[in-house]
């Protein structure tokens, strides 16, 4: 694929970001904007995300990202105010198109949640329900396997039918992980999946998610940018732009890199003031 | 008492510190009077309305108790009722009557309840004007008085479209209808209650809207739907007005064991009707009546109460 260069957009000169030719892609987003009840969230965002590596989304408050993420797995659906203009290609398919059906959309692509959410129910029905609901087979299986991929196994193994409330935050977060990993999903989704967590419980999911890159493709979004540092491969940087009499804000992609590059050596002034602190 | 900080200090020290000390000392015990008698006063105003309410049930209860005492029997409950001889009348066809009847309103109200619910807050649109409208009849049809409903099954039930005369079932409809907006109401606070993460987690796992209503948030908003199904029943254990317009019978000396036939009575009906008796047995007989509804009554809801605390979710 040819590499895209200097291309002037209302004389601002933008730098489109190349993509990796080895890499596989996964998700093409082209010219993706949402808007809620008519105000833009998030504008012209075009990046390729790439198979089996992990993409980190950064950016300051309210620069769009978990509406962003939230496109990829059509959970902006569920808000009767969204509107989704551009495309998102997944594997090549438009997962916007006409005959495409939201629910077959997230069997493939899954999503942790920012705040822990189990069901009401026992550890065990926690991670049966995904493959109980999609008629898989071999549920008890995937339960046990869902659990050891997600590190969790040796700790609830003997308790599988107590109340999944029972657990401490990062092992509820665990448990969404499992649950999301059982309907074997393509892509892993996560907003800001440690923001309600303590250190080493986050400490312990970011290892757990450079072990699942084997298998999955996994986009985080976080505002915590040294979590970005860590553990993706991708980082993209987004930022808040205002209009001129600064009644509208929505979100904006600076840049989108290796995250080497972002974090020591990024193409645009504005990622490099976020990164290194200057701009909050 | 305030004291002046303890121990050798400098004369600088002191004169320091004494102003700061002067301003505190008593000032966070005091607090100015107008203040502190306008709440004591409040506090008397509550509880005398507490005081009053827990009045007037006690008066009833005990009112009751007293004069209903002297047919306390177990004739109460396995007799039937009499003309002639109030000694050894009771209340069984009342009793079973009224079994019968909230049996036909419990297996209307659940499903046509839960269901009304589910659609009110799962699939309707509320920016669509028809979806309000329905919201705002169905609050509004709870406040209706149950007369009316009385009046709607007599025109529709027992007579009109349906036919079916004064029989069980039809006492069972007039009912239904009338409880019906409460066990609405409850089961859509009961299925608001559940976060929306939960349905978010559910969705996220490709589970339809269907599967995550049947094996998320209905079994979630279980015990508050019990609830105000209880309280529904309870309510409707007590209606004696569109009851006696539907045709319960205050004289029917054998069980009914068909629904679809036969007169029937039902308990605040026959209570009514001993009542207005001239002989004194017979009032007390009626307020025998309503001690036994008010144990019943009392169970059902201590029972509610109970299932609501033991299974209410802690999100």
């Amino acid at each position: 694929m040819a590499e895209r260069t200097q291309i002037d957009v209302s004389g601002v000169t933008e730098e489109r970001p190349a993509r990796a030719p080895d890499d596989a892609t996964v998700f093409e987003l082209q010219d993706l904007s949402v808007s809620y009840d008519g105000n833009a969230a998030v504008k012209d965002v075009t990046m390729a995300i790439s198979e089996k590596q992990i993409t980190a989304l950064i950016g300051p408050s309210g620069c769009g990202k978990s509406t962003l993420i939230r496109c990829l797995n059509r959970m902006n659906d569920l808000i009767p105010t969204a509107k989704v203009d551009g495309s998102v290609m997944y594997h090549g398919q438009d997962l916007y198109g006409p005959d495409v059906d939201p629910v077959e959309v997230r069997k493939r692509i899954g999503m942790v949640f920012q705040k822990p959410n189990p069901f009401p129910k026992s550890i065990r029905e926690n991670v049966a329900f995904g493959p109980q609901v999609l008629g898989l087979d071999h549920v008890e299986d995937r339960v046990k396997h869902a659990l050891e991929r997600a590190a969790l196994w040796e700790e609830v193994k003997n308790r599988l039918d107590s109340n999944a409330y029972g657990m401490s935050g990062g092992q509820q977060q665990r448990l969404c992980i499992a649950r999301c990993i059982a309907v074997d999903p393509d892509v892993i989704l996560m907003d800001e999946p440690c923001s309600a967590l303590d250190p080493i419980s986050t400490g312990r999911i970011e290892d757990l998610m450079t072990t699942l890159k084997e298998d999955y493709s996994i986009v985080i979004v976080t505002h915590n940018m040294q979590q970005a540092a860590r553990v993706s491969d991708r980082t993209a940087f987004l930022i808040v732009e205002l209009d001129s009499d600064e009644d509208n804000r929505w979100g904006q992609l600076v840049e989108y890199d290796e995250t080497d590059k972002i974090f020591t050596n990024p193409s645009d002034q504005r990622t490099e003031d976020y990164v290194t602190g200057k701009v909050g | 008492m305030a004291r002046p900080p303890a121990g050798p200090m400098s004369e600088r020290t002191r004169l320091a510190t004494a102003g700061a000390h002067a301003a505190v000392v008593g000032s966070l015990n005091r607090q100015p009077s107008r203040d502190v008698w306008r709440g004591r006063v409040f506090l008397v105003v509550l509880l005398i309305a507490v005081g009053v309410a827990l009045l007037g049930l006690a008066a009833v209860i005990v009112q009751s108790v007293v004069k209903g005492s002297p047919a306390f029997s177990t004739d109460l409950l396995t007799e039937g009722p009499s003309r002639v001889n109030p000694e050894s009348a009771g209340f069984r066809p009342a009793i079973v009557g009224s079994l019968f009847m909230i049996a036909g309103v419990i297996i209307l109200i659940v499903p046509l309840g839960v269901g009304a619910a589910v659609y009110l807050e799962e699939y309707a649109n509320n920016e669509r004007w028809w979806n309000r409208l329905i919201e705002l009849n169905i609050q509004n049809l709870a406040a209706v008085p149950s007369i009316i409903y009385g009046i709607l099954g007599l025109a529709f039930f027992v007579r009109g479209a349906f036919d079916l005369g004064p029989v069980v079932v039809a006492g069972s409809l007039t009912l239904a209808l009338l409880v019906l907006p409460t066990v609405i109401l409850a089961a859509r606070e009961a299925i608001r209650a559940v976060p929306p993460s939960i349905r978010e987690g559910s969705l996220a796992l490709g589970a339809t809207q269907w599967q995550t209503i049947r094996r998320q948030v209905l079994p979630a908003s279980i015990p508050g739907i019990a609830t105000g199904v209880i309280l529904a029943v309870s309510r409707a254990l007590g209606e004696a007005a569109p009851l006696l317009l539907v045709g319960a019978a205050t004289f029917v000396t054998a069980d009914q064991p068909n629904p679809f036939e036969g007169g029937y009575s039902a308990m605040p009906v026959q209570i009514f009707n001993y009542a207005l008796q001239p002989q004194d047995e017979f009032r007390t007989l009626a307020a025998a009546g309503v001690v036994v509804m008010l144990v019943v009554l009392l169970a059902m809801n201590s029972f509610a109460i109970w299932l609501r605390n033991r299974y209410e979710q802690q999100w």
